[in-house]
């Protein structure tokens, strides 16, 4: 395999719309992976943190998830599932519900004890106690999931080709078919600028969520 | 009011945290619950808002008993401030204190106008201090807005845990001071714990010392500093308390109480006898009015018998008229620089109808003082 950088400029001036396209269906898919995530992760971390037990069996089985290497995972769902996309963003889906989870867990925790007391003493529902203050204040733990959980997803994302969902994942598998450098690295960085991008969005709406009273001390 | 009655709390079936427990604290007065960690004081203040359920026994608020209450609902109606402040970092000082109104759905209008009216009664103004968050302020600030925070329902009730403990003493002694002052226009019952024996006869109506879940003495500050029911309340607020607090030390409490009196038409020799018999050194010259009101015409002390060679001379000739008398509340302090600055060696004691009812004496002043003095056989 030979590469020079000018070849590397040549591939992605003729092959743009290709890889534009991959790299869409690349985020769309873990997008929708890491959204499906949160709509399930964040209650069930808020859920954990009112029983001892039941956080401990949670914890454990996304724990366990997690430890599966990638590539396995996505073999194991072609067996159940078979192939295509919407099995991929599963596989997705599992691998992103862990930190989203355990930093819901962890972020609603650490929220001050004396504070709760004082907003239950003060006659707020549980309910409110949760969207008022609990919630607010472990926004930016919560985020900090949300953000490890795209990231990771984005870069998992690329075997998702492997079972026939598309993705950069394509372009990068193509280029190791056809020993041709310049796809494969064309695959990786755009993935990477993906990761990248993703993450300085969910920066900024972080900031955005986070109440200026949790920066200014 | 707020009356416990017979309240028990026990979380393990052998120890009783607090042990069949009453308590009634009236309407408008701060009742301070005060005794070591774990006597039970904050449990029982939680009961009243049912942080904590009672194991048995019921407490009643203006009658009814609370269980009644939706416990949200009775919490709304009941302010709470803590030691450790509580306020919501993530919101505002205006969003803090406005938090339960806004809950209850109260007028926005009516919110706003409570949250600046609390504001400039804790002394921080709206302008400058509502848009920032507690993160900005001081832990003497903070509690403040814990404080309003904890007004801004208009609760007849407020609990306070140990909310000044948490504070160097200067900022704790303003916050106490303007608790008293805010207490003296809003007239709210406050159940306020410690384990400060200053700060609970400083800021108490009335003082509840509990130990082992039970209420060892319940009682005004005077009256348990004078009376200290046994030895235990007695080591609690400390023997020498009463000389740490001396404006709590009346008139009524250094005098004499054998004050002797004569009538003004008595004759030298008289006094003479009396003084012997009694064993005074001063004579009261008083108006031969029927009781109980007793008239004080002037003193007579033995300085002034002696040498007199007219033994015709009548009391009322001879005797010192340009005395002054104190009240029987008047504090101990107040009178002993009265008795300074004129130079005065008998101060008689009036109750409230102008009766006498004692006198100041030198030795008097002194008893009270050896009184305190530690009793030790060294010397």
């Amino acid at each position: 395999m030979d590469f020079s950088f000018s070849k590397f400029i040549d591939y992605i001036v003729n092959n743009w719309q290709y890889v534009l396209e991959k790299s869409a269906d690349h985020m769309s898919m873990s997008l929708t992976a890491v959204a499906f995530s949160c709509l399930i992760g964040i209650p069930l971390g808020v859920i954990i943190t009112r029983n001892k037990k039941v956080s401990d069996v949670i914890l454990g089985i996304a724990n366990v998830i997690q430890t599966v290497p990638s590539l396995a995972l996505f073999a194991f769902m072609i067996s159940i599932f078979g192939i295509g996309r919407t099995n991929a963003i599963f596989a997705l889906f599992l691998y992103a519900l862990l930190p989203i989870i355990k930093n819901t867990y962890i972020g609603i925790k650490n929220v001050e004890p004396a504070i709760t007391q004082a907003a239950t003493g003060m006659g707020m529902t549980k309910f409110q106690i949760l969207y008022k203050v609990e919630m607010p204040l472990s926004v930016a733990v919560i985020m900090g999931g949300i953000r490890i959980a795209t990231v990771t997803g984005i870069g998992v994302a690329t075997i998702a080709t492997l079972i026939g969902a598309g993705g950069l994942g394509d372009v990068i598998y193509q280029g190791i078919g056809m020993a041709n450098l310049q796809m494969i690295l064309t695959g990786a960085i755009a993935s990477a600028v993906l990761a990248l991008f993703a993450d300085f969005v969910l920066g900024k709406v972080e900031k955005k969520l986070t109440s200026k009273g949790l920066t200014t001390n | 009011m707020i009356e416990i009655k017979g309240v028990v709390k026990n979380y393990d079936g052998v120890t009783n945290v607090v042990d069949n427990l009453n308590l009634t604290i009236n309407d408008g007065e701060i009742v301070v619950l005060i005794g070591e960690s774990g006597c039970g004081k904050t449990t029982t203040m939680k009961m009243i808002n049912r942080l904590i359920e009672p194991t048995s026994g019921a407490i009643e608020i203006d009658g009814k008993d609370i269980k009644q209450f939706e416990k949200i609902e009775l919490r709304r109606n009941i302010g709470y401030v803590i030691q450790q402040i509580g306020l919501f970092p993530h919101l505002t000082i205006g969003q803090n204190i406005a938090l339960i109104p806004k809950l209850v759905k109260k007028d926005a209008k009516e919110t706003l106008a409570r949250v600046k009216e609390l504001m400039e009664m804790i002394d921080l103004s709206y302008d400058d201090y509502a848009e920032r968050y507690p993160g900005e302020l001081s832990g003497g600030q903070q509690q403040r807005i814990g404080v309003a925070r904890a007004l801004a329902n208009d609760p007849d009730v407020i609990l306070m845990d140990e909310p000044f403990s948490a504070l160097d003493p200067i900022t704790r002694e303003q916050l106490q001071n303007e608790l008293l002052k805010l207490q003296d226009e809003l007239h709210k019952t406050i159940v306020f714990v410690t384990h400060d024996i200053d700060e609970a006869f400083k800021i108490g109506d009335k003082v509840a010392l509990m130990k082992d879940g039970a209420i060892i003495q319940y009682d005004t500050p005077e009256g348990m500093l004078k009376n200290p029911l046994n030895d235990f309340v007695e080591n609690f607020i400390g023997q020498d308390r009463l000389w740490k607090t001396p404006d709590m030390l009346k008139a009524s409490d250094v005098m004499e109480k054998n004050v002797v009196t004569i009538g003004a038409n008595r004759s030298i020799v008289n006094a003479i006898g009396i003084m012997r018999d009694r064993q005074t050194k001063v004579l009261v010259v008083v108006k031969n009015t029927p009781e109980p009101k007793t008239e004080i015409l002037g003193l007579v002390g033995s300085n002034r018998l002696r040498g007199v060679e007219n033994g015709d001379l009548k009391m009322k000739d001879i005797m010192k008229t340009d005395f002054r008398s104190t009240h029987k509340d008047d504090c101990l302090a107040t009178v002993l620089t009265m008795r300074k600055e004129n130079n005065l060696r008998y101060t008689p004691v009036l109750d409230d109808n102008g009766s006498l009812i004692g006198i100041i004496t030198d030795i008097s002043v002194l008893n009270v003082i050896t009184d305190v003095m530690p009793v030790s056989e060294d010397y």
